[in-house]
């Protein structure tokens, strides 16, 4: 057998100054094989990217530095080589794709440059030469129309597309060694289920060894032929895909694994409450075609949308970037105009009204937003955060102080902790922050513009039970918007896909679980990652 | 994209003329007589008014603006009081000392500034940063004149390098042009160095957090070009603000550099026709200054959609 493409042994990098700890990985060993993927899966902090940029001699200098341990390309050890023979190899025996392929691709310059840049700085082609590797190359990655697109610039193209550049890229001179710091993590699930395949097909072509980082579960599923676990910095396990999707020996893998929230919907009793929310034939039109612009592009971000929420009831909304899900929640609670069509709050109808005569509606509709490290002013302690709105509505300083105590024990943080700012806590804290600030005025409905996305997963499956709770507690309507059909399937009671600003199926999440109708829909559930897969721990 | 510039170019019509009437009305609310100046201190009262009449001051405002608007868009700027030459005369002498002033310092500021201010942010933090850094306060906050002066004594009378002051027509030979630019052009450039210096230093900083960089290191690309190709031109459109704003402030910065340096350019005319109420001078060489002001902030507008693909217009 022919020696590993990569083989890290024993490696520890640690951390300059004083941090949360000491090292970012410890002591860890791996190897990935010629033709094998290997999966490195684990939350925030676990020390998988900073595995990857190790591996690619592209720690951050004055942050971090490998303290013990060997990384072997080949055979080749890399950790005693210099800058300038780091260089030559990256590029040309191993390469990397990272997760944003907006901001990872230069977007002043040519797509087809960028490509051609590996050939510029590590062969002696000359420009009509490269021009041709690279177009062979875009055709390789099975890019539309490459005479047109090697001259676009990256924001010309989708974000699909965009990763096939970077992959295109990182391949163009065969590296023996890929590595993908969560390729896909930024796409929507349909473009993501193409490049997954892509990578799988360019791996076989040359037989490429590929580390491939990812937090997400379904793609390990998909594409993982070993598996790594990581936690703190660690290795907690690892070994053959199916071997530790369906027997994980590692409390913290069973753990991880029966977080990730199950494709098919429990059973629900049909909500009867009141009606608390209500629009119809909801529109919102962005452009305006004037004398002078008459060419102006009319973009249509929300067509002909109605749907309902009762008390006690979640609606999801379901869709890819782009499908108007959170125009729609915003033309709800009127952080932007709708252009035409009914918003009935407990049969209000506030989509005409102005913003003075709307304002009193503000704290019946609540939000929680995606991000909960920018949604909380840094500067202001989180009792400051709760407290405002509730004195905006007439309550006293220390009535609402008062308030935010108590709402503090129902999202299970400390009452004190009202007196802390916000980085003093983590990403799921913080979330539950947002949620304590949104029921602090009391509202009937609160919205959720994709409350989990930026949680790891075991911090997801907590802050989805407290968003349960306190729906069942305070008897709330809960829109729930989403891209992730597993947690769409947990949380919601009814739910409406969109695409392209239009609702094109709502019903029952059981039923149209069970049979989606719309081709779309369909579409959708075909691309989820490990959509045949349920994660129960030793299941 | 022509659309665009030809709506820029329709839109500088309106800034003029509000240029135009405001200077026109500032010079004859200011409480002066240009014809006093003319006759002198031995004049008597009706030599004076009789100036007055010759100069056509006598009549009222909105008249002679209509004469001078009428004029000045059939080409003629009309003819200097003080001077006794017409005003396009006047300017089209002075103009290429001003000229050349202003191209050499912007030349020497950018050729210094944008590399020390990579320099800077590549090695962030480092003493050669906080040297570039401390620089650029000191250029910040030492007046022209001082610098001026310091130069004076340290190249032309100490070392005796260079001539102390003085112009001399590119016509008259380039060397001695060349020679005689040195000085007040790195004495106006240090400002603009400082100014350009830490705009660079900035937004360099910023972009090199940027993934595409990362990635750019990922594809084994050397430092320098990571630095020059990816970073600069993606930091460049603040930077060329900076530059653009530079050469309108430029305008103002030359009357003190040509004061020190007596150089017979633009800045030293305005000086003296503000002394003498020059009317004619200082309303032509004022609508001077705003049109290439309105000029350049359109050339720099149209610098950012070559610099970046994004912004189109």
């Amino acid at each position: 057998m022919s020696a590993p493409v990569l083989e890290v042994a024993n490696l520890s990098v640690a951390i300059r100054g004083d941090g949360d700890r000491p090292h970012a990985v410890r002591g860890i060993s791996l190897s990935v094989g010629a033709n094998e993927i290997v999966c490195v899966v684990g939350e925030s902090g676990s020390g998988k990217s900073v595995t990857a940029q190790a591996v690619m001699g592209l720690l951050p200098k004055n942050a971090m530095s490998v303290e013990t341990g060997s990384i072997r390309l080949e055979g080749e050890e890399l950790t005693t080589k210099s800058d300038a023979d780091l260089r030559a190899i990256r590029g040309t025996r191993m390469a990397m794709v990272f997760q944003e392929p907006m901001t990872a691709l230069n977007p002043v310059e040519r797509v087809g440059d960028q490509i051609g840049e590996v050939l510029e700085v590590h062969t002696d082609l000359d420009p009509r030469e490269r021009r041709k590797r690279v177009l062979d190359m875009m055709r390789a990655v099975h890019l539309p129309d490459p005479e047109q697109m090697i001259d676009a610039y990256p924001h010309q193209l989708s974000g699909g597309q965009r990763q096939r550049i970077m992959i295109a890229a990182a391949l163009v001179l065969d590296p023996a060694l890929l590595i993908a710091d969560e390729p896909t993590t930024a796409l929507d699930v349909t473009t993501q289920a193409q490049i997954l395949k892509l990578v799988r097909e360019m791996q076989a072509r040359k037989k490429t060894g590929v580390l491939f980082i990812t937090h997400d579960f379904g793609v390990v599923s998909e594409i993982a032929d070993r598996v790594v676990v990581m936690q703190l910095g660690r290795i907690v396990e690892q070994g053959a895909a199916e071997d530790v999707l369906r027997n994980p020996r590692e409390e913290y893998t069973k753990m991880l694994l029966a977080s990730v929230p199950s494709m098919t919907p429990p059973k629900r009793v049909p909500v009867s409450g009141p009606v608390v929310l209500q629009t119809e034939k909801l529109f919102k039109t962005y452009g305006k075609r004037s004398l002078f612009q008459p060419k102006a592009r009319i973009v249509n971000a929300v067509k002909d949308v109605s749907l309902e929420v009762r008390r006690g009831e979640t609606l999801g909304i379901v869709g890819e970037s782009g499908s108007g899900k959170s125009t729609v929640a915003r033309c709800i609670a009127r952080l932007v105009d709708p252009t035409s069509g009914a918003v009935r709050i407990d049969n209000i109808d506030t989509a005409a009204m102005k913003e003075a005569q709307f304002r009193p509606m503000r704290r019946r509709m609540q939000f929680i937003f995606q991000d909960p490290y920018r949604s909380l002013n840094p500067r202001r302690t989180v009792g400051e955060a709760i407290i405002e709105g509730p004195m905006n509505f007439g309550l006293s300083r220390n009535e609402a102080l008062q308030r935010a105590r108590d709402l503090m024990a129902v999202v299970h943080l400390s009452p004190d902790a009202v007196d802390r700012y916000p980085h003093q806590f983590s990403g799921g804290q913080r979330q539950r922050i947002c949620i304590a600030r949104a029921l602090a005025m009391e509202p009937e409905l609160l919205i959720g513009d994709e409350p989990v996305s930026a949680l790891d997963v075991s911090v997801q499956a907590q802050v989805l039970k407290l968003l349960d709770e306190v729906r069942r507690r305070f008897n709330l309507a809960v829109l729930f918007i989403t891209h992730d059909l597993r947690v769409a399937a947990q949380v919601c009671d009814r739910i409406a896909v969109m695409q392209r600003g239009v609702i094109v199926e709502q019903g029952t999440t059981a039923d149209v679980f069970a049979a989606p109708k719309h081709e779309y829909t369909k579409a959708l559930f075909e691309a989820a990652p490990g959509r045949h897969r349920e994660f129960f721990a030793g299941a | 994209m022509y659309g665009y510039l030809f709506r820029r170019l329709l839109g500088t019509i309106p800034v003029m003329l509000v240029v135009a009437v405001f200077i026109f009305l500032m010079l004859r609310l200011t409480p002066s007589d240009p014809a006093a100046i003319i006759a002198g201190d031995n004049a008597t009262t009706e030599q004076v008014a009789k100036i007055r009449g010759q100069l056509g001051l006598d009549r009222p405002i909105v008249e002679q603006f209509v004469i001078w608007s009428g004029k000045v868009l059939s080409g003629d700027f009309g003819e200097s009081f003080f001077f006794k030459k017409t005003v396009a005369q006047l300017i089209g002498e002075r103009i290429e000392p001003t000229l050349s002033l202003a191209f050499f310092t912007i030349l020497i500021a950018v050729f210094v500034a944008v590399p020390l201010g990579v320099l800077a942010a590549h090695r962030h933090g480092s003493w050669i940063d906080r040297i570039v850094m401390g620089f650029s306060v000191l250029g910040f906050s030492v007046p022209v004149f001082v610098i001026g002066y310091l130069l004076i004594y340290l190249f032309a009378v100490y070392l005796d390098w260079l001539p102390v002051q003085g112009y001399q027509r590119i016509s008259e030979g380039v060397g001695g042009w060349v020679q005689r630019l040195i000085l007040p052009s790195v004495t106006l450039s240090v400002i603009y160095i400082a100014l350009i210096a830490r705009m660079t230093r900035t937004s360099l900083l910023e972009v090199l957090s940027e993934d595409y960089i990362r990635t750019a290191r990922a594809k084994g690309q050397i430092e320098r070009k990571v630095l020059f190709r990816h970073a600069l031109r993606n930091a460049a459109v603040p930077i060329v603000t900076v530059i653009g704003l530079g050469i309108a402030l430029l305008i103002g910065g030359v009357v003190v550099t040509e004061s020190v340096y007596t150089i017979p350019g633009l800045g030293r005319l305005t000086v003296d026709a503000v002394l003498a109420r020059d009317y004619p001078t200082i309303q032509a060489v004022i609508l001077l200054f705003s049109f290439v002001y309105v000029m350049i902030n359109l050339a720099v507008d149209m610098v950012y959609t070559v610099l970046d693909p994004r912004i189109r217009y």
